[in-house]
Parts: structure tokens; sequence; C-alpha cells
């Protein structure tokens, strides 16, 4: 699974889990969920790897168990090889710094109280990762990193003031403060005017290429992630049903689900139009 | 207060009224000759701003949905494509008031109708689906109760309303008899969807405008509702407004297209053309920036810069900050909206006569 050679950042094991369904009982006991479904998949160092799937497929909910927001009910997540379980303040949170989450609404990620200045140094304290003398500088740094001025007027704004793709990249900075070795992005550019969304991705390819960082960038659109992503993977009921190659998967999928968003988007190849489902 | 439009193709007097097609619409529409059923022209909405100062945040907005006939709205967020929509129905959010400009709906002068009339064109005549499922729906009411209330408010007897709800939600694909009884948390997204375009024709009305009605959707929702809309408007006749950032996704389902950007109509005309050679620097960075237009592994296409915010524009032409091809007139002079084909109309000094605004 491992592709050309490079070492496996994070890796999931048969994940699974459930969650309790709404109002359905069944033989007296409530029915559960599964979100996710025996789910296994490895990041390698510094690439691309695309999760593509429809509302409810149970992305997100792989995404949180993978950055250790929630404990799966069975299964393992390895970062370096090593594994965390669910208790524990200390792997706990190594693995929380090490895996950063990206999400779709950068609004509601960021404390609309906070001033910016202090948005980015929140981590660095947190984590305890510069040591006080020294974190102006590292806010300048991240802040550059990220393509925002770091002016004194700038940092004691609050995010309010910023546009759509500002503020993902202010929660980018954030992200990247913790030093992260993967970051999970569901969805970043989805809220974004279409006009800047190619600035969010160019930064995004610019990071991983500059900070080797492994990326699983969640979408559900085919055209972003077939151009962006080196690996896919399509989830669908909760289970990883089709993985490989971007280019193979666009140019011959094979599992109707991937057919089906193929479709939809518009970018099918023709002789699937009609697929045999198996 | 309505700066007088200029065209050098037609002569006619507005190019949003000279601008159109008689045949280029989507699907197999019936021509219905090219009455306008829905007319915007150079629409200005403003917000206050201080005690005494307002601020225009819709300013050159012009649209027209003909009879039978499937127009996309795009736009970014805060460019006035929401604002314009609710003007149809003078439904501006308070304190925003529409201070110029003239709306015409099924010829009704929207702007100078008295209260009562406006009731008799809200449901009846226009119905609105609005961009959020979830917050459009009252969460502690049955679908079939939401369905029929345009239905029951413009007099329909508590009977026929019942009967009416269950051909309602058949025609809009909600047809298993648990659905009536269902409240808004236990439908999908997709499902919600399609309970607002059911209540939205309640009334029987000739154009339904959608607002964004896609944007909380995944790909594969989106197309089924787009699909719907579509057949919705072939089977019933309708008049279709139908607005989104998405200018793709909008374009398979209307036979034409008005591009606004900061507050104002930059470009106007039919889908197909419009996407295959757009005119405005806009409309062709817009295009650039699909995800799957561009080389694989090459760089992203953005327009540089970020869309202003609502009334903060530049002198000039609004969109001259990030033009690519920007030149010194831009600057000082603000372009009008000018028809440079029959069926097209732009706000760019690049084409036509390059006429200058005077709004």
């Amino acid at each position: 699974m491992a592709s050309a050679g490079r070492p496996v950042v994070l890796e999931a094991r048969s994940l699974v889990r459930e969650y309790p369904a709404r109002g359905r009982r069944r033989m007296g006991r409530a029915a559960r969920v599964r979100a996710v479904d025996e789910v296994s998949l490895s990041l390698c160092r510094g690439e691309i790897f695309g999760l593509l799937g429809c509302s409810g497929a149970g992305k997100s909910t792989l995404a949180r168990l993978l950055a250790a927001l929630e404990p799966p009910d069975r299964g393992v997540v390895l970062l370096h090889g090593r594994t965390f379980g669910v208790g524990g303040a200390g792997p706990r949170g190594a693995r929380r710094r090490a895996v950063q989450l990206v999400f779709q609404d950068p609004a509601a990620a960021l404390d609309p109280r906070q001033s910016i200045g202090a948005a980015v140094s929140e981590p660095l304290v947190v984590h305890r990762l510069v040591p006080a003398a020294r974190r102006a500088e590292a806010v300048a740094a991240l802040l550059g990193e990220v393509g925002l001025p770091a002016d004194p007027a700038f940092l004691a704004g609050r995010p309010g003031r910023l546009s759509g793709g500002e503020k993902q990249r202010l929660v980018l900075a954030r992200a990247l403060a913790c030093e992260p070795e993967v970051l999970i992005l569901d969805e970043p550019v989805a809220a974004l005017d279409a006009s800047v969304r190619g600035q969010v991705l160019n930064l995004l390819a610019g990071l991983q290429e500059r900070r080797r960082v492994a990326m699983l960038l969640i979408a559900h659109d085919v055209g972003l992630l077939g151009r962006f992503c080196e690996r896919l993977a399509v989830m669908a009921d909760g289970r990883l049903v089709e993985e490989g190659p971007s280019e193979t998967i666009l140019r011959a999928p094979r599992h109707p689900e991937t057919v089906r968003l193929l479709i939809a988007a518009g970018s099918a190849p023709a002789e699937t139009k009609s697929p045999e489902f198996p | 207060m309505l700066a007088p439009l200029r065209t050098d193709a037609t002569g006619g007097s507005d190019p949003s009224r000279s601008a159109r097609p008689g045949s280029e619409r989507a699907g197999e529409a019936p021509d219905a000759g090219g009455t306008a059923l829905a007319e915007v022209t150079n629409l200005a909405v403003a917000f206050p701003e201080g005690p005494r100062s307002w601020r225009r945040v819709v300013d050159g907005a012009s649209l027209r949905v003909d009879e039978r006939g499937a127009v996309g709205l795009v736009g970014e967020l805060g460019s006035g494509k929401t604002l314009t929509a609710l003007a149809l129905l003078r439904l501006v959010p308070e304190p925003g008031r529409i201070v110029g400009g003239s709306v015409r709906v099924d010829g009704l002068d929207v702007l100078a109708a008295a209260e009562q009339a406006l009731t008799g064109l809200r449901g009846a005549t226009l119905g609105l689906v609005l961009q959020e499922p979830a917050l459009a729906l009252n969460p502690v009411r049955t679908v079939a109760a939401q369905v029929g209330e345009a239905a029951r408010l413009h007099g329909a007897a508590a009977a026929a309303t019942a009967a009416l709800v269950d051909e309602l939600l058949a025609e809009v694909g909600l047809d298993a008899p648990s659905m009536r009884r269902a409240f808004p948390h236990q439908l999908s997204g997709g499902q919600r969807q399609r309970v607002l375009i059911a209540a939205a024709l309640s009334a029987g009305p000739k154009l339904l405008v959608a607002d964004e009605p896609t944007a909380a959707l995944d790909v594969v929702a989106r197309e089924e509702i787009l699909d719907l809309l579509d057949r919705l408007r072939r089977e019933r006749g309708l008049g279709l407004l139908l607005s989104s950032h998405d200018l793709g996704a909008v374009a398979r389902a209307t036979g034409r297209i008005t591009v606004m950007y900061a507050g104002e109509t930059v470009e106007e005309g039919p889908s197909a053309t419009l996407l295959a050679a757009p005119l405005h620097p806009y409309t062709v960075g817009l295009l650039a920036s699909r995800p799957d237009a561009g080389a694989p592994g090459g760089p992203w296409h953005a327009i540089p810069g970020r869309p202003p915010r609502p009334g903060e524009w530049a002198p000039g032409c609004r969109f001259a900050p990030r033009c690519p091809r920007v030149f010194e007139r831009c600057r000082v002079a603000r372009p009008a909206l000018v028809a440079v084909a029959a069926d097209r109309s732009v706000r760019c000094f690049l084409h036509g006569t390059a006429a200058e605004s005077d709004g």
C-alpha cells in the first residue's frame, strides 16, 4: 500500500465506529449505525491522498478517528507504527498534535473574539513548542507561510474582518503551528468563493512540497481530487469500496459508487456510462 | 437614479431587453415567444451605514426571465444575487431598501405595488426556494403541514390541501407514505430541498426562484435536484431563476446565464455560448478556476485578490483591481452593460462600444 518506498506516517487498521440510530429499535435493543466499517488505509510521508464520497458516507467520522478527536469502537490508528490507546493524555496528545484537522467552514473554526495573533500563537503555547521570547517571530513566520501579513494592526484584528479565503489561511497557520506530520483537510475549499479556491489549493500544494507533510484531502469533487491527489479512495456506507492511483480510478472506475460519483460530476469515461454492476 | 442604458447592436434602450434569444433555452422547452415573466433593470439596494448615510450593496443588477425560460444567476458570496432574487418579491431584509431600478413580475410593477398586490405575487405567482433547507423548514412541524401552508394561505380548503400535499410530494419524488408525517430532522439534505420545492409549488406559481438550492448538497444529490427543477419547469411550464456560485452546475439546467460581480450584472447570454466563449474577464477567470480546468500537476488558476466586501467597490470598473486585462480607463470610468450581439450583453470596456455608465 505504501507508495514508492516512502515511509508510512499514519496507518489505520480495521477501524469501526458505530452510533446509535435515531428512533429505530430491533429486538428491544437500540439499532446502531456503522458510520465507519472496517476501514484500513495508510498515508505516506509527503503524499496527498484523496477521499471521495457522498454526504453520509462516513468521511468526516473517519477523519475524526484518524485525528484522535474520538476513539474507534474497534481497530487502531498507528502513528509511525506506534499504537495509541483511546485513553491517556500523553500519547493521544502527541497524535493530536501530529495529526491536524482543517474543516470546511473556517468561520466556525475560529474564535470570533480572539485576536488573529493570539489564534496563531495559541497552539505554540498549548503544545509548548516555542519559548515565549521567540513566539512573536514564530507567529510572523507562520502567517508569512500562508500568505497573510504580520504587521501589528493585522495581528490585533479579529478574524471576522477577513474574507473566507483569508480565514482558511489563518486556520492553516494554526494547524501548521503544531508542526504536523499529517494534515487532514475536510472539504477545505468547498465554502470558499470559486475565484479564490485556486489560491488556497496552490498554498496547500506548496506546503506539501516544502514541509513534506502527508495530506488526506476529503471532498466530493472528483475533478479537484483527481487533479490534486496521487492516490484516491472512495467511501460509501462506511466502507472503502475502491482505492488506487487517481488516474486509474478516474479512467477505469470499478465500483458502482465510483461510477455514480463520476457520472454526477460529469467526468465519467465514455465506456462507463452504462456499467455492469457486479 | 436610472442610468440611461445604451446598446450598439440593436439600438434598443435596454440591453437586458434586447439581449434575448428566440430559441436557445434548456431542454425542449416550448418557446413562449420571449415574453418577459420577470425583469429586473438596474436594481440598487442599500443598507444604512451610519445615522444618515446609506451604502449601496447592489447597484446595477439586471436580469430577465422569460415565460417557461430557465435562467442561471451566478455570483460569489456578496455579489448581490440573493438580494436581487429577493427583490423580485420586494422582500429585501430590513433595514435594507430598494433605492433604484425597476422590478416587474408577470406585469406587476413590484416596487410601486400595494402590499395587497404583493401578497398575491408571493407564493401564487412566484415560488421561492431558499438556500439552506435546514433553516428554511420549521423543525417542529411535519412535512405535510409545511408543504400545504402556502396553498392554505392562498385560500385552499383543508380537504383539498391534503390531496394537494400528496400530489406535490409525489411530484418531487417523495411519495413514501411515511413522508407526510416526517419531521425535517429525519430527512437528508436532498429530501429537505425537495420538501421546500414542493412547498414553493403549492400555490401554483408561474415562476420558481431557487437561491443556491444545491449549495449544501453533495454532487450526486446536486444533480438530482437540478434534474428535478428542470423536469418541473418543463412539465409545469414554469419560468425558473436558479442562483448559484457554480457556473458549471447551473449551465446544465438553464438556457441563459446572468453573471453578477460586486452588486452588478457583468455578463448575460445563452448558457452554452457563455461557457464556451466568456467575454467578461471575471467570467473567463471563474471558468479557468474550476477544479477540472487546467493541466494536472500544474498550479491552480485563481483570480488574484479577493472579492470586495459588499458595497466597498473600486471606482471605475469594480473588477479592475483583480482584472488581468485592466487598462487606464477601467480605473476611472465605470463601463455600462451593453449588448454585444443579438442575445448577449457584457459590462466591459474590452467589448462592444464600451459605453460608460452614468450610474
